[in-house]
């Protein structure tokens, strides 16, 4: 008698599990079948090219929604890197050039904005949606102030190797991202962040009697997702070899709607680092596969609407919640 | 088995009070390595409160935990594990996205870490050895969501028993619950484990079923009113004895105001047959009348909150018939039951039954609102008289009708709730717990309430705190054991049956 609602969980479980690499492959045929340049190798790393970001992005992205929080700041915390990182290298604003040596640096300040999120979140007990989309638009304002509204023009050809270099014919940001998500997989399988996250997702009670430090836990998983940002800022300017405080615009809702497309439950506890990568991969591929049929992009961006929404809805277990706010 | 061995853990005249209500009176507790001690007592006796103690949930406002004979304050679930005891809960903590391995060994992952990061090949054996102790023959880096729930319940057991490896010897085991879940002859198979392991550990054992403590516990506390009132040991208990000892004080008649108890009218509210809803309940079959009160007695795990949520209209029913009068109905949520004359008094009263952020006023016209409504707005004036009305009516204590039911006691916002279903209309009343965790005077004010509302040609279905209670306010007593009605009871005023023989049937 109670066994076989656990049994039946098991099996949708199971449904969900695959689900989104059923509709990333289903995608690809049906473009494929409108365009034939959709599965040639050019365009396929052309589609890996612009998917290098928003992978690199929603690895952070991922720890924080697993944890059932959200984290919005995205755009700010990737605008102030972006900005930071091009004023370092050869550019034509700042007389500073410090090389690559700015790369780490962009990283660690992406961390420092992600530990101020988890440390107003858990010590300010302010939601996560509220603390990181405030840090968001003081992030945006930093960036905007310290450029006063320029854009900074960068020339430092070996930073911008990082995006539009080529290994193996691969273009750098690609690998990049590969190596990203590595990192954030081994974080997720292999060590106690990325045990507890799923833990204090589920259920936080049983998390706290288990003696997980939870409130540590928190920010620490914010600062990983803001060293990932840090990242992806610099991945940024050098893919458009400029810094400016609008660089990052429309990069969160392409991240969120990646993560949840992918099939992690914004309730949390549910999904993956790998389920991500496949929500990014669907994200893209669909963009790509909408420019190749010819798609207006205004109709383009309705789709993406649409598209979070109906992932939303099928993931959600519906026959566990009672109210929904 | 030698008597005077310093128990692995004891609790010493423990008291411990919450607002309104003191819950553990100088309890004293203990249980040694070697022997399984069963707790047993009615709802609110103070198990779970001795357990939360024994688990570093709650402290104690007075009175000593001792660990292996030692002074020791548990501040917290992790650090009663780090002394020595664990517990095994009855709604299931575990994790469902892990593995079986990663669940064992949550939150103590230290051991398995080497250069950063864990040692999965390790984590499995360790677990391995755990699963083997509870003969649980699964993989351990499978998944917990794809295990059964008897199995996941067998995990939840291995990770207590964790404990038994990193302590070498003194380890309690609390059970709570731990067959409610269960099926047969997974409880068979818990009992062989209990078996097995009883050689190393002390275990204490919560059930509502006194024949499972009978069979399996070494030595049997009974609790009643938050005090240990006897202690034996299991061999020289029987059940009558144990159900004696749990019931206790004879009824007073009058508390109950058993003379106010009105006689059931002809008229017919509500007719239900053969009701059933798999999993909770079966063929439950009763009439309502006017001016009746029937009371459900059964313990947890008995069907009688689901029962009641149904007929509430909150969930659906799978089977059978429920009529309103002379019409079948089925609901198609609380508003419909509402609609038709039901109404329900949560037991949760701060998260179900009122709407703290209100006022008295807007609380008691919530679910009448539309009557109170004029092209759309809110009739103010007539809100206010009628609340007003009810106020003084039901004789509830605020400063005005203004004024936040958040401020208000408990008994008073259980006339609140009250008040707001007699001004929908309602003409059945559904009673959950209605006197939980609210002082002695407050519970004489509801129970004023009942005998007015019955004298007034309402009925009321009523899942008491205790069954005195039950006994006590009810016209009839239905008894529900493993989601079935077994007996019916008809306790008119100066016939009422005995508690004995309702927990008879109960348990």
């Amino acid at each position: 008698m109670r066994a076989q609602p656990a049994h039946r969980a098991s099996v949708m479980g199971r449904w969900r599990d695959w689900a989104p690499l059923a509709v990333l492959v289903v995608l690809c045929l049906v473009i494929s079948l409108f365009n034939g340049n959709f599965l040639t190798i050019g365009n396929l790393l052309r589609l890996l090219n612009s998917a290098a970001i928003p992978l690199v992005l929603c690895m952070g992205t991922t720890f924080v929604i697993l944890m059932g929080s959200i984290d919005l700041s995205i755009e700010g915390v990737v605008a102030v890197t972006a900005v930071m990182v091009s004023l370092l290298v050869v550019n034509d604003i700042s007389p500073i050039s410090i090389g690559l040596w700015a790369v780490p640096l962009a990283i660690l300040v992406g961390g420092i904005l992600g530990f101020l999120n988890g440390f107003l979140h858990v010590r300010l007990k302010t939601p996560s949606f509220m603390t990181t989309l405030g840090v968001g638009f003081a992030g945006i304002g930093v960036a905007t102030a310290v450029l006063g509204g320029f854009t900074a023009r960068i020339s430092d050809q070996t930073f911008r190797f990082l995006s539009l270099g080529r290994v193996f014919d691969v273009p750098m940001a690609v690998w990049i991202a590969l190596g990203a998500i590595i990192i954030a997989y081994i974080i997720q399988e292999r060590t106690r962040i990325g045990r507890w996250v799923y833990a204090i997702g589920t259920d936080e009670v049983t998390a706290r009697n288990a003696g997980i430090p939870v409130e540590r836990t928190r920010i620490m998983v914010f600062m990983i997702a803001g060293l990932f940002y840090g990242l992806g800022g610099v991945l940024l300017a050098a893919q458009f070899g400029q810094g400016h405080a609008l660089i990052s615009q429309g990069r969160l809702f392409t991240a969120i709607t990646a993560v949840v497309v992918g099939g992690t439950a914004l309730s949390g506890g549910v999904g993956s680092i790998l389920n991500s990568v496949v929500g990014v991969l669907i994200v893209v591929t669909l963009a790509n596969g909408m420019v190749l049929m010819g798609i207006e992009p205004y109709v383009q961006q309705g789709v993406q609407g649409i598209l979070i929404i109906i992932a939303v809805a099928l993931s959600l277990d519906r026959s566990r919640l009672d109210v929904v706010k | 088995m030698s008597a005077p061995m310093t128990p692995t853990l004891e609790l010493r005249g423990v008291s411990k009070s919450f607002p309104g209500a003191k819950a553990l009176d100088d309890v004293s507790f203990s249980v040694r390595k070697g022997e399984v001690v069963g707790l047993i007592g009615e709802n609110g006796a103070g198990k779970s409160t001795v357990l939360k103690i024994l688990n570093g949930i709650y402290q104690p406002d007075s009175g000593t935990v001792l660990v292996n004979g030692k002074p020791t304050i548990l501040t917290s679930p992790r650090n009663a594990f780090d002394n020595g005891v664990a517990m095994v809960f009855q709604e299931q903590s575990i994790i469902q996205n892990l593995s079986v391995a990663e669940n064992i060994s949550l939150g103590r992952e230290q051991e398995f870490i080497s250069y950063g990061l864990i040692s999965k090949s390790r984590m499995n054996a360790a677990a391995a050895e755990e699963l083997k102790k509870v003969r649980l023959e699964i993989h351990p880096g499978k998944r917990c969501a794809d295990l059964s729930f008897a199995d996941r319940q067998m995990v939840e057991i291995a990770k207590a028993l964790s404990l038994d490896r990193r302590m070498a010897g003194q380890v309690t085991i609390l059970l709570d619950e731990p067959t409610s879940v269960l099926e047969k002859a997974e409880i068979g198979l818990l009992f062989d484990i209990i078996g097995d392991i009883k050689e190393r550990t002390a275990i204490v054992f919560i059930s509502h079923r006194i024949e499972e403590v009978l069979d399996i516990t070494d030595r049997t506390f009974v609790m009643r009113d938050g005090r240990v009132v006897a202690e034996m040991p299991t061999t020289e208990a029987t059940i009558p004895d144990l159900h004696f000892h749990m019931v206790g004080r004879q009824l007073q008649q009058e508390y109950y105001r058993e003379s106010r108890q009105t006689v059931p009218q002809a008229e017919r509210l509500m007719d239900v047959r053969n009701l059933s809803k798999i999993g909770a309940f079966e063929n439950v079959s009763f009439t309502l009348h006017a001016g009746e009160v029937i009371g459900i007695a059964g313990v947890i795990g008995s069907g009688r909150e689901e029962l009641a949520k149904c007929l509430a209209g909150h969930t659906r029913f799978d089977g059978g018939t429920l009529s309103i009068g002379d019409e079948q109905i089925v609901f198609s949520g609380p508003h419909d039951a509402v609609s038709r004359g039901i109404g329900l008094v949560p037991a949760e009263r701060k998260v179900e039954g009122i709407v703290t952020s209100f006022t008295v006023a807007e609380n008691i016209t919530l679910s009448a609102l539309p009557a109170f409504t004029k092209n759309g707005v809110i009739d103010f004036a007539r809100e206010s008289a009628v609340s007003e009305n009810w106020v003084k009516q039901l004789r509830i204590k605020t400063p005005s009708i203004s004024t936040l039911v958040s401020g208000l006691s408990g008994g008073n916002q259980q006339k609140v709730v009250l008040a707001k279903w007699r001004v929908a209309g309602v003409r059945i009343v559904i009673l959950d717990h209605p006197t939980r965790g609210i002082d002695v005077g407050a519970k004489e004010d509801v129970y004023d309430l009942v005998r007015e509302m019955t004298a007034d040609g309402f009925a009321i279905i009523l899942l008491g705190d205790t069954l005195n209670e039950v006994i006590g306010l009810s016209s009839r007593i239905l008894v529900m054991r493993d989601g079935a009605v077994v007996e019916t009871f008809d306790a008119p005023t100066g016939g009422k049956p005995d508690q004995v023989d309702l927990v008879r049937y109960m348990v």
